[in-house]
């Protein structure tokens, strides 16, 4: 077994797509940022990717004491070969105590692949993290069984104990332009006979980025917006609100939006200041998929829909008129 | 193409309840299914299968009741399921059970004298949610993996699928034997036959313990190979007490909600 005191510092994994990060890395610096204080030791930023010193000094900015990178173009896309190879040499040689990660579809790839390596355990998509205050140890609360109860995790043997934790929930912390720390500069090559899958073409199916987890106010729509065309009013509003379009389960099996608006237990954990459900009757699946919005605004024709029971604010009616009735309320709001 | 579907019996979550009074999980009386994304794993293996030959076998690590939820996917398409129990293997995490699998994948094949192309997966258990096991049987036997996938495509012993991305989907290929975890599907699974339920229900399904998986490691199963433990779980406080506008006009209703929106100075 490892000398767990060999191991120091708490890192946090910046994911990056084509030399750009993904917001969640940042707010992984602010949670981690009181840990490591409580702890007494440094928080590291990983950046590993293709030009991306402008991302490690951001972290630097952002709260971090120092980083680490691995800047190679092999490491342009993510790969699940390249990525885990990296992530392995980089623990093995400066054995962090603690290692988070964003918990994306890349970060849910990666994750497991690295703690199985280096026989680890990990906590999936986490949404509280702390101190075990008897023993030291990370103590990872997430939500489990679709968000109907919560699990606290540890890993007292074994190191680094590491957590994917969901993007949206902790917000970033202030930028601080005149921050400084080291950038270690570490070179891990990889052959591409190691790298076992090939992206073949990437197929953009909405005309902007629909980036769901990190999007500050969110509109979805349920069933009950009735058709593909109806969709039009719930942009307006998301339009008027600078808001992202969201979609239920149902509306995607329906063929009224692509999986990539889906929101819920098969599609995205979403975490919004503001989150409108409109026509969505509130099945526990999409529930526990907006469990991480602070303020969630229902519209649905049925008063016993179970949304009403998770919704600040609840208006029973014909979505069709609520609608539109919002949109000039926020109108009028802003004039 | 020979195609190994891993499945889990969870609880069916549409049915959970939490008990009022102590808080905790209602489990009892709770109907027992096959997880909902394995279902989607299974499916898609079976038309693979159609289309190119060889073998659909399932496996499942579980008590003796699971072997329902193997049953159940005898009767839409698979070949052959193993269900992997042992006390040994119970209280495993993701780490513990990955290995168990993977080691109980590598004895399958020995038995049914094949070796895997595919290796199939949910993304997820809808109990556990943790989308660990899948990644973590591909690291134990050193195989490639693409998770979140939409939609499986052979073409010349290759696979490409279909994995979902921020705002639309990657096509990735890999070469065989891989690991997939599966999503969705463009199409729902089928469902069984009465003939094909009551076939299904007569097939013998083979228990593998430890002394079936003679490589196995038991330090490495069970609380012993776990190096996550639980420290406590509990069910969310549900404080939630919301304001609920009924039989009002429109436009009353809009307004009082986007005041109060902006009193509570959330935009």
């Amino acid at each position: 077994m490892a000398n767990l005191a060999d191991y120091k510092n708490i890192w946090v994994f910046i994911e990056t797509e084509c030399g750009k990060p993904k917001n969640v890395g940042y707010e992984l610096i602010n949670v981690a940022k009181p840990l490591a204080k409580e702890k007494g030791c440094e928080l590291v930023a990983i950046v590993i990717g293709h030009n991306i010193e402008s991302v490690a000094k951001d972290a630097i900015c952002y709260g971090a004491d120092s980083a680490i990178i691995v800047d190679r173009e092999e490491y342009e896309m993510y790969t699940t070969d390249a990525f885990a190879k990296a992530m392995v040499a980089l623990v093995e040689k400066y054995k962090p105590e603690t290692l988070m990660i964003g918990a994306t579809n890349n970060g849910r790839d990666l994750g497991p692949r690295v703690s199985c390596r280096l026989k680890t355990g990990l906590t999936a998509d986490c949404t509280a993290i702390d101190i075990d205050e008897e023993t030291g140890n990370i103590a990872w609360t997430r939500p489990t069984f679709g968000g109907n109860l919560m699990a606290t995790i540890m890993c007292p043997d074994n190191r680094p104990q590491m957590g994917t934790v969901r993007p949206g929930v902790f917000k970033k912390g202030a930028y601080d332009e005149t921050a400084t720390g080291d950038i270690i500069k570490e070179d891990i090559a990889v052959a591409p006979e190691e790298i076992r899958t090939s992206l073949v073409k990437r197929v953009k199916e909405v005309s902007e980025s629909i980036n769901l987890e990190e999007a500050e106010i969110i509109v979805s729509g349920g069933r009950g917006v009735g058709s593909a065309e109806n969709f039009s009013i719930l942009k307006e509003l998301a339009d008027e609100l600078g808001a992202t379009l969201g979609c239920s389960r149902a509306v995607v099996d329906a063929g009224w939006m692509p999986h990539a608006h889906q929101v819920g237990q098969s599609g995205k954990n979403v975490a919004p200041k503001l989150y409108f459900a409109i026509g969505i009757s509130g099945a526990i699946q999409h529930v526990a998929g907006i469990s991480g919005a602070d303020t969630i605004v229902a519209v649905n024709k049925d008063p016993d829909a179970p949304i009403f029971d998770v919704a600040d604010y609840g208006i029973v009616g014909n979505l069709n008129e609520v609608v539109p009735a919002l949109i000039e309320a926020f109108k009028a709001q802003k004039a | 193409m020979n195609i190994c579907v891993c499945i889990k019996q969870v609880p069916d979550t549409n049915e959970i309840k939490v008990d009022p009074v102590t808080h905790t999980l209602v489990r009892k009386g709770v109907p027992s299914v096959v997880n909902p994304f394995d279902t989607y794993a299974q499916e898609v293996g079976v038309r693979l299968k159609e289309k190119l030959g060889g073998k659909v076998i399932v496996i499942s690590m579980g008590p003796e009741q699971a072997k329902d939820a193997i049953k159940s996917c005898l009767a839409v398409g698979a070949d052959a399921g193993y269900l992997i129990s042992s006390r040994k293997f119970g209280g495993s995490d993701t780490l513990a059970t990955s290995y168990i699998l993977s080691e109980a994948i590598k004895a399958v094949e020995e038995r049914e004298g094949l070796k895997f192309d595919l290796i199939l997966c949910g993304k997820q258990a809808v109990d556990g949610d943790t989308a660990q096991v899948g990644p973590e049987i591909a690291e134990h036997l050193d195989l490639p993996q693409i998770t979140y996938a939409l939609d499986i495509i052979e073409e010349d012993g290759e696979i490409q699928v279909k994995r979902e991305c921020d705002d639309g989907y990657d096509m990735i290929s890999t070469k065989l034997p891989a690991v997939v975890t599966v999503v969705k599907l463009p199409y729902e699974p089928r469902y069984p036959t009465i003939r094909s339920k009551m076939a299904a229900k007569k097939k013998e399904i083979p228990v593998l313990t430890e002394d079936d998986i003679p490589a196995i490691n038991l330090e490495r199963c069970g609380l012993s190979g776990s190096p996550t433990k639980v420290k406590k779980t509990y069910t969310p406080v549900k404080e939630k007490n919301g304001v609920k506008l009924q039989d009002m006009e429109a436009a009353d209703a809009a307004n009082q909600v986007v005041k109060l929106i902006y009193d509570a100075k959330i935009l």
